[in-house]
């Protein structure tokens, strides 16, 4: 009950869900994929939605009462899931409420920062892991320089073949590496699929 | 003030909250960082209940009279015994119908990544770049069998794959670093002719 009948709908799930790939019937299309599966799926999806908000405000909850390291911070989280809530559910989603307001005005340069914060970062942590300490390090630095200087303007300026040397980069030996990492990776992802649907890899489950 | 310069203001002190942490670990920073995560989170707490709640639970459930639905929606609930410790067991009950796809996955991930990147690169060496293409593919995938152990003349030739990683992961982190580039250069703009301009 605790276990098996999970692994058994795993299972049995995971033969219908082969056969529907390879059987273009209207059972395994209409019936199956379009009837049962997607109108279950979507009824459990706004659940899911609620236990990662629960869980995180539980963390935040638990934080507060302990009083653990930074927990002050732990307010301003509250602070802006309840007042993006609000203002969603009361004034509506709609351009030019609130809701959207926050979202154009306080998320998103807020996020577009953090992502651009990680150039500076980036730079750093490559030249700490760079500077050219191996034949293999001058190889991954070179391809990086040519193919950074060949998008800016100054790269052109430097010389006229940057462009198409760095073009070649991306379209040869970056294709055969990315070629041969993306077999490797279907090979590893059918393994792993087949060991979940065969009931070898239990670990989604949890513990007990 | 206008309207829309308050707006840039607002966006304005939050990008250099953000920006703040270049120079250490703030309060400033660390307040932007918690509400951030709030405001996400309730930005898709709402357009989930507006896009998946209404139109799949509610209006098939109470509008519809689907009323086969409240299975999967009981189901779905079981999701939140995942805190309580002599129930938690419960939310593997949707867990496991989620994870009834990975059957489907099996024949995709093997047409997807092993059937057509296979179809793509058995094509007749007709120049020096296929044979690259074709050399390169190969000593990668060698590179990541450990059957046989890398010495000698096999050795040495399963390195050649190194060498292509080498490249592509180079290829990949220049790609990387311009993308976070023109993020900054965005802001930048934004601080520079959307907020400075206006104010000075």
């Amino acid at each position: 009950m605790k276990k098996t009948i999970p692994l058994i709908i795993v299972i049995a799930g995971g033969i219908v869900w082969l056969l529907w790939v390879f059987i273009p019937h209207r059972v395994m299309a209409d019936d199956f994929y379009y009837k049962f599966y997607m109108p279950w799926a979507r009824a459990m999806a706004p659940f899911a939605i609620i236990l990662g908000v629960f869980s995180l405000s539980m963390m935040h909850t638990a934080k507060i009462r302990r009083r653990a390291p930074k927990w002050q911070y732990s307010y301003f989280f509250f602070a802006g899931f309840i007042a993006t809530s609000l203002a969603g559910f009361i004034g509506g989603t709609q351009k030019g409420g609130l809701y959207m307001w926050m979202f154009e005005n306080m998320a998103m340069p807020m996020s577009a920062t953090m992502f651009s914060l990680l150039a500076f970062y980036m730079a750093s942590a490559a030249y700490k892991a760079f500077r050219a300490r191996s034949a293999e390090a001058t190889v991954l630095l070179l391809a990086a320089i040519v193919v950074m200087l060949a998008q800016v303007p100054i790269g052109v300026k430097i010389s006229k073949y940057l462009p198409n040397i760095s073009q070649w980069i991306l379209d040869v030996p970056n294709l055969a590496a990315k070629r041969g990492i993306m077999l490797g990776v279907g090979l590893g992802s059918v393994a792993t699929t087949l060991k979940i649907m065969l009931g070898i890899e239990r670990s989604y489950l949890g513990g007990d | 003030m206008s309207f829309e310069l308050f707006s840039n203001l607002v966006g304005a002190f939050f990008t250099l909250a953000i920006f703040s942490f270049l120079y250490k670990d703030n309060p400033l920073y660390q307040m932007s960082e918690q509400l951030l995560v709030g405001i996400s989170l309730g930005y898709s707490f709402v357009l989930s209940y507006e896009r998946v709640f209404i139109p799949f639970f509610w209006q098939p459930i109470v509008l519809k009279h689907q009323f086969i639905l409240i299975i999967p929606a009981i189901i779905g609930a079981f999701y939140l015994f995942r805190f309580s410790r002599k129930l938690s067991w419960l939310s593997r009950y949707p867990i496991a119908f989620s994870m009834m796809g990975t059957g489907a996955s099996v024949a995709l991930a093997m047409h997807s990544s092993i059937l057509v990147q296979m179809r793509q690169a058995m094509v007749p060496i007709e120049n020096f770049n296929l044979f690259l293409i074709f050399l390169g593919t190969v000593t990668v995938l060698l590179y990541f069998f450990f059957s046989k152990a890398h010495t000698g003349v096999y050795g040495k030739f399963v390195s050649i794959g190194k060498w292509f990683m080498m490249v592509g992961f180079g290829a990949s982190f220049g790609l990387t670093v311009m993308a976070r580039i023109s993020l900054l250069i965005g802001r930048i703009q934004f601080l520079v002719n959307d907020v400075f301009a206006k104010i000075f």
